[in-house]
């Protein structure tokens, strides 16, 4: 019988550990992206009237003012942060599987397990690469001025700026936030269970019911936290050998 | 002949005026030593000869060839402030060296970015190893920043802009963050430059090494030069109520 539970877990952590990759290699350059967009400067109406306008008094100059300030490509952002970091991921996840087939007539995901962690993976993706640009905003915003300025003055461009001088001294900050949220992702893979996606909670469950000839087993739900807790072992090790290979500068 | 020559420069920070009608010259070989409380617009005035500020008013010309107009602004991509600025080096009252390089790596990397074919790169080393020689810090080279004191991480700064070969280098109080046993040692140094002709800018609280090292001096306050002429003439013998009222203390 334990071999048979565990057959059937270890299916179902293979799905978990699927879904746990995917989202990593899709979060981490998305929020990237994200995080530029939500440090964008740009401020298309701040061109569009003279100096007396901005310097009018009352409501007609505060309109100016507030205008000129405006930053589309951040507010945007923000935006969908906010939206994304403010609802459970589980209300994500139910909404992105259901409401296209909703509205199309069909179901753009295909069916069967290929579509639901299709589905699963993007809610994924948005819902940590949001998480993971606050992270990475307050690691590039921690790196003191004085670098990016040091690299001008030697004539190097932004992008140059940014990839051999601020994404290193980034990285050395972001490692112990990160570690939080990779380990939390590791636990939140659960949450698919929500779309039936066969994740190892979900294997787990099945033998409360009905699964591989056994009935009203109640263990092997409980025995999945040992995969969680093991995995997750293996995770702060690495990330612990990480914060060490950084420690070479200060 | 001028090598450097500032004219009527003018800068606002929103409605504070911090710079006000600045014009002088400085010939080749020469140094000039800017004094002045804090606030005075000192620093200000150099970041503006960098390029890290934009200067409201005004026309900087190096050896005649006019790098900045403020009636042209608009000439000016991000690409031309880049070539413009490497007539220029500065050095920072608090170093910013990259941590994650060693001593030898931060004189070198503006270098490497800027020589394309890799097969230079060696006549690169060759001279960032020389003039950490220079510097004193030869059996320093593989070491990091934070392995370096105070002053030993100076004077990698110091190389680090002369790598580039500037017309003219700026120091912003390059002594201000060391201990008078640091300070001694950065100040040979700088010394010693002077003493090879190289062409500076340093704006400095060491009033004795400002009588001593520079040719010229600048007293400013308020944004406005009170005071300027040999070094002698303005530190022994000011001529103006407040430049003696600030030296009294000294």
């Amino acid at each position: 019988m334990f071999l048979t539970v565990v057959g059937a877990l270890n299916q179902g952590f293979l799905q978990t550990l699927k879904l746990f990759a995917v989202t990593l290699l899709g979060a981490i350059p998305l929020g990237l992206v994200v995080s530029f967009g939500s440090m964008n400067s740009w401020q298309p109406f701040r061109l569009l009237a003279g100096r007396e306008a901005y310097a009018a008094p009352g409501p007609w100059g505060a309109c100016h003012r507030v205008l000129a300030g405006f930053r589309p490509i951040q507010a945007v952002t923000r935006l969908v942060i906010w939206v994304i970091r403010g609802t459970p991921l589980m209300l994500q996840l139910i909404i992105l599987y259901y409401i296209p087939g909703k509205l199309l007539g069909y179901s753009p995901w295909g069916t069967g397990e290929p579509g639901r962690f299709l589905a699963a993976a993007i809610a994924f993706i948005i819902n940590y690469a949001c998480y993971f640009s606050e992270i990475y905003r307050g690691g590039i915003q921690g790196v003191p001025a004085g670098q990016q300025e040091a690299g001008l003055v030697l004539g190097m461009t932004r992008g140059e700026i940014f990839f051999k001088v601020t994404l290193l001294q980034m990285v050395k900050r972001i490692v112990p936030p990160m570690s939080n949220e990779i380990i939390t992702l590791v636990k939140d893979t659960s949450l698919a269970r929500i779309i039936s996606f066969q994740e190892v909670i979900w294997a787990g469950q099945a033998f409360m019911k009905t699964s591989h000839g056994y009935s009203g087993l109640l263990w092997p739900l409980f025995f999945t936290g040992v995969y969680y807790l093991v995995f997750n072992g293996v995770v702060t090790l690495l990330l612990g050998k990480l914060e060490k290979k950084l420690d070479y500068f200060r | 002949m001028a090598i450097l020559e500032v004219r009527n420069i003018e800068k606002h920070f929103g409605a504070t005026k911090v710079l006000e009608d600045i014009s002088f010259s400085l010939e080749e070989g020469k140094a000039l030593a800017i004094i002045g409380s804090s606030g005075s617009g000192k620093t200000t005035l150099l970041r503006c000869l960098n390029f890290l500020e934009t200067p409201d008013r005004g026309v900087i010309t190096v050896r005649d060839e006019v790098l900045f107009d403020a009636d042209n602004k608009a000439a000016l991509s991000e690409e031309a402030i880049r070539q413009k600025r490497l007539h220029f080096g500065l050095v920072f009252q608090n170093f910013n060296l990259f941590p994650q390089y060693t001593a030898l790596e931060n004189v070198t990397l503006a270098g490497k970015l800027r020589e394309k074919d890799k097969s230079r790169w060696s006549a690169i080393e060759t001279q960032g190893l020389e003039l950490l020689d220079r510097m004193g810090l030869a059996d320093r080279a593989g070491h990091y920043p934070h392995q370096l004191s105070g002053g030993q991480q100076q004077r990698v700064a110091i190389a680090r802009a002369l790598a580039l070969h500037p017309d003219v280098l700026c120091f912003d109080e390059p002594t201000s963050a060391l201990d008078p046993e640091l300070t001694g040692e950065v100040l040979k140094v700088i010394r010693s430059l002077a003493e090879q002709k190289t062409t500076m800018i340093i704006v400095t609280h060491e009033m004795a090494f400002a009588r001593d090292v520079a040719d010229q001096v600048i007293f400013m306050d308020g944004g406005l030069i009170v005071e300027q002429g040999s070094a002698r003439e303005v530190i022994e013998t000011p001529r103006e109520e407040r430049t003696r009222q600030f030296l009294a203390r000294y």
